[in-house]
């Protein structure tokens, strides 16, 4: 199973590997949400959702029907 | 040289551009509307050296070219208009020395339509404390431009931007990224098809949806039928675009721009740990609210009593100075009261507008969003709509016009819908009044009734906003897309000039936007209140002589009892009459009627109307409420405002929709009359059923 940025857990990092184009606002792919970026997770609200992520030093906050879309690799376990 | 240039300031959210638009206005800046739209426009003059002015347009900021909101679809209208008089000799891109990665892509985007652009980098102060250095000379000949790096903060490089400016024409338009790479065959059948066009605006064109203005509009007819790609195949090469640009963003930097990780603190993540944890975050932002409520309420009373006495004095001294008349009738008993009505609001709006532009300049807003997001999704809202929602208990006009940054239409829509439930401040002397009369002195644990009824009232407002945000999500059928993006901006200590500048501009655009109103809507209240057909009105002098000729009434109390009778037969009080088969009910009589169709023009006129029907002089609570105290109910018999058609009324004004204001708000941000007409209709025949289940229930 591939592993999604919805699966990240704090302290984690990761770069991400796949971007699906189609369910992504192009806005997140221009923050810098793009494969080969650096990922980390700073923080979750209540309910793990939505998640607050660096992305390649821009820090952000998506929801988590988002972060399904978008596959990593994690570099630090 | 031309003695005028337009300067367009463009950038990323959060980069400091307002901050730089006001250092380099001042006060010299209005703001309006882009003709036909609601977005804001703001624009200002600023003199540059040698007798030159800019004439400087802040445009709406923005992640890229690629418009995903009204605000965003303006940056590229205009810059793809070169028939528009706002169009810029030059482009000034304000980035953030911390993001200056993100906030190229702009940069080269706006580079690749052939303008001249200047860098500006903002927060250059920062630098050493984040251990970033630069190579200025080499990023200029790598981006074909000119930089300026600047700090608002301490002032610095401002004046090293006007030079800049002035020179904008030894500026390179040369692009920096080739766009066409990305697709080489397509682009070329689009320079076949389009040969005297620039090939990225072609571009721009076919990949959005945007209003384009009238100039262009035949052009961008035939460009759209050039259509050749499917949405996702566009969606594609956007991703493909972009990650070129990323691409010769990420080798200029390599070059350009070293960081030293070490130096580096981040105060964002060791503060956000706390503001945004599960309990203390949630606790921080109650303490917060509590503050600004106080602040409402407390703080503001003493500039608004003052205000209060000030016009009313005023008035006073209008009908005993200018000569008597109708003319006069209507300064001392429309205008007037009707300008009151309007500056009495100021305090409160400054108040809430102070705290807002503090909690967004310091950056703490976007945390508030992240935590609440979750929580009001489930009623169908975004973590967005918290802003509108506490705006909302000041004025719901400045609420519904803050709830533009909403991206799904959905969100935005019931957003709109569900604030004026919130209990705004227009409410508060209708609640006061009532509570007063019919809720019993007595403490519960140390707390009044009468505050925690007023408590209560300001939840029960809550409460329906909630409920029908969720009732609304069920209903509506809207599809689209919903999705949700925040950035996380570093903590800032808000500057002095912003805030300031922020709580003048938004208090001028209520007292100027819904004081036209106010003021429109008072004046016919008068007119319907001081004029009625027949006899009975025109000869009430007479009849009211005629009546109390035995009595002995002192010159003013017959003054009253007149004024009284001619409003009971004026054409309000007609209206009155005719809907009291409709709420007796509820437990009113004619003359809350009267009170209740007035003020569905705006909630608090009710007090006011109420003292001149109960003939009282002036509206001095403690008077109308002695007269309210003595009604007698016709029907039933004992006191009509008694324990239930005082609840039974305060629950009517809690829900029903009285103020026009708000209305015409509405229909100019949905742009359309339907649901302002069902905003009307649904939270009024929501209140009926209310009161009348109250009022039945407890009598």
């Amino acid at each position: 199973m591939q592993i999604t940025l919805a699966d990240i857990k704090r302290g984690q990092q990761a770069i991400i590997t796949d971007v699906s184009s189609i369910h992504i606002p192009l806005k997140l792919l221009e923050m810098g949400c793009l494969p080969g970026n650096l990922v980390e997770l700073v923080q979750v609200a209540p309910f793990a959702d939505p998640m607050y992520l660096n992305i390649n030093g821009t820090h952000l906050a998506i929801r988590k029907e988002t972060a399904i879309h978008i596959l990593i690799d994690i570099t630090n376990a | 040289m031309p003695k005028q240039i337009n300067v367009a300031l463009i950038g990323n959210p959060n980069t400091g551009k307002t901050s730089v638009f006001n250092a380099l206005t001042g006060l010299n800046q209005k703001v309006g509307n882009y003709p036909g739209i609601t977005v804001e426009k703001k624009e200002g003059v600023c003199k540059l050296p040698r007798g030159v002015k800019a004439h400087i347009i802040d445009l709406p900021g923005t992640y890229s070219l690629n418009a995903s909101s009204l605000d965003e679809n303006v940056v590229i209208e205009l810059l793809l208009n070169k028939n528009d008089k706002d169009f810029p000799d030059v482009a000034v891109v304000v980035s953030d020395v911390e993001n200056l990665k993100r906030n190229l892509l702009l940069y080269t985007q706006i580079k690749d339509l052939e303008i001249p652009t200047i860098l500006a980098i903002n927060m250059s102060d920062r630098m050493t404390y984040k251990g970033i250095q630069l190579d200025i000379p080499l990023l200029e000949k790598e981006l074909n431009t000119k930089i300026a790096l600047i700090s608002t903060r301490k002032n610095k490089g401002i004046d090293q931007l006007k030079e800049l400016m002035i020179n904008f024409k030894e500026l390179s338009t040369k692009p920096c990224v080739n766009a066409s790479e990305i697709d080489t065959n397509y682009f070329d059948s689009l320079r076949n098809a389009f040969p005297n066009q620039l090939l990225y605006k072609l571009w721009l064109v076919i990949t959005q949806d945007v209003n384009f203005g009238k100039t262009d509009r035949n052009e961008v007819d035939a460009i759209n039928s050039f259509k050749t790609k499917s949405k996702a195949d566009l969606k594609r090469l956007q991703q493909k675009e972009t990650i070129k640009r990323y691409q010769f963003i990420n080798n200029t930097l390599k070059k350009g721009q070293t960081i030293d990780l070490k130096s580096a603190k981040d105060l964002r993540i060791k503060l956000d740990r706390i503001l945004t944890h599960k309990v203390w975050g949630y606790l921080i932002f109650f303490v917060i609210l509590l503050t600004i409520f106080q602040a409402i309420y407390d703080w503001s009373s003493i500039p608004m009593d003052f205000i209060d006495s000030v016009f009313a004095s005023f008035s006073e001294w209008t009908k005993n100075t200018l000569p008597q008349g109708a003319f006069t009738n209507l300064i001392a008993e429309g205008i007037i009261p009707g300008l009151g009505g309007i500056v009495i609001f100021i305090p409160q709006i400054a108040f809430l507008f102070l705290f807002i532009a503090v909690l967004e300049e310091s950056g703490y807003m976007s945390r508030v969003v992240f935590l609440m997001d979750r929580i009001m999704r489930r009623f169908g809202l975004s973590g967005k709509s918290v802003v509108p929602l506490i705006s909302g208990t000041a004025c719901a006009i400045p609420a519904i016009m803050a709830t533009r940054n909403i991206e799904s239409w959905k969100e935005r829509l019931i957003t709109i819908l569900v604030t004026p439930f919130t209990t705004c401040s227009a409410r508060l002397p209708v609640y006061l009044i009532i509570i007063a009369l019919v809720i019993p002195e007595g403490r519960f644990i140390g707390l009044s009734y009468q505050a925690l009824t007023l408590m209560l009232l300001y939840l029960i407002g809550f409460g329906a906003a909630i409920f029908s945000a969720w009732l609304l999500n069920k209903m509506l059928k809207i599809k689209g897309k919903t999705f949700f993006v925040v950035e996380m901006p570093n903590y800032k200590l808000p500057l002095f000039k912003n805030v300031a500048l922020t709580v003048i501009e938004k208090t001028k655009s209520f007292v100027f936007g819904a004081g036209k109103i106010i003021l429109a809507i008072s004046i016919i209240l008068w007119f319907l209140a001081s004029y009625g057909p027949g006899d009975e009105f025109n000869n009430a002098e007479d009849i009211v002589t005629t009546e109390y000729a035995s009595k002995d009434l002192t010159a003013q109390e017959l003054q009253q009892k007149i004024a009284s009778h001619k409003l009971e037969h004026s054409f309000i009080g007609i209206a009155g009459h005719a809907i009291e088969p409709a709420i007796r009910p509820l437990g009113y009589d004619w003359k809350i009627g009267i009170a209740i169709v007035s003020s569905f023009a705006a909630r608090e006129v009710f007090v006011g109307t109420l003292a001149t029907i109960y003939s009282v002089g002036s509206d001095e609570e403690e008077t109308i409420k002695n007269r309210m105290a003595g009604e007698v109910n016709p029907i039933l018999g004992g006191p009509l405002f008694n324990f239930a058609s005082g609840i039974s009324l305060l629950l009517f004004y809690a829900f029903a929709m009285q103020c026009m204001s708000t209305l015409a708000i509405v229909k100019r941000e949905t742009n359309s009359w339907k649901w302002p007409t069902l905003q009307l209709v649904g939270m009024s025949a929501f209140a009926y059923v209310v009161a009348l289940i109250a009022f039945q229930v407890l009598k």
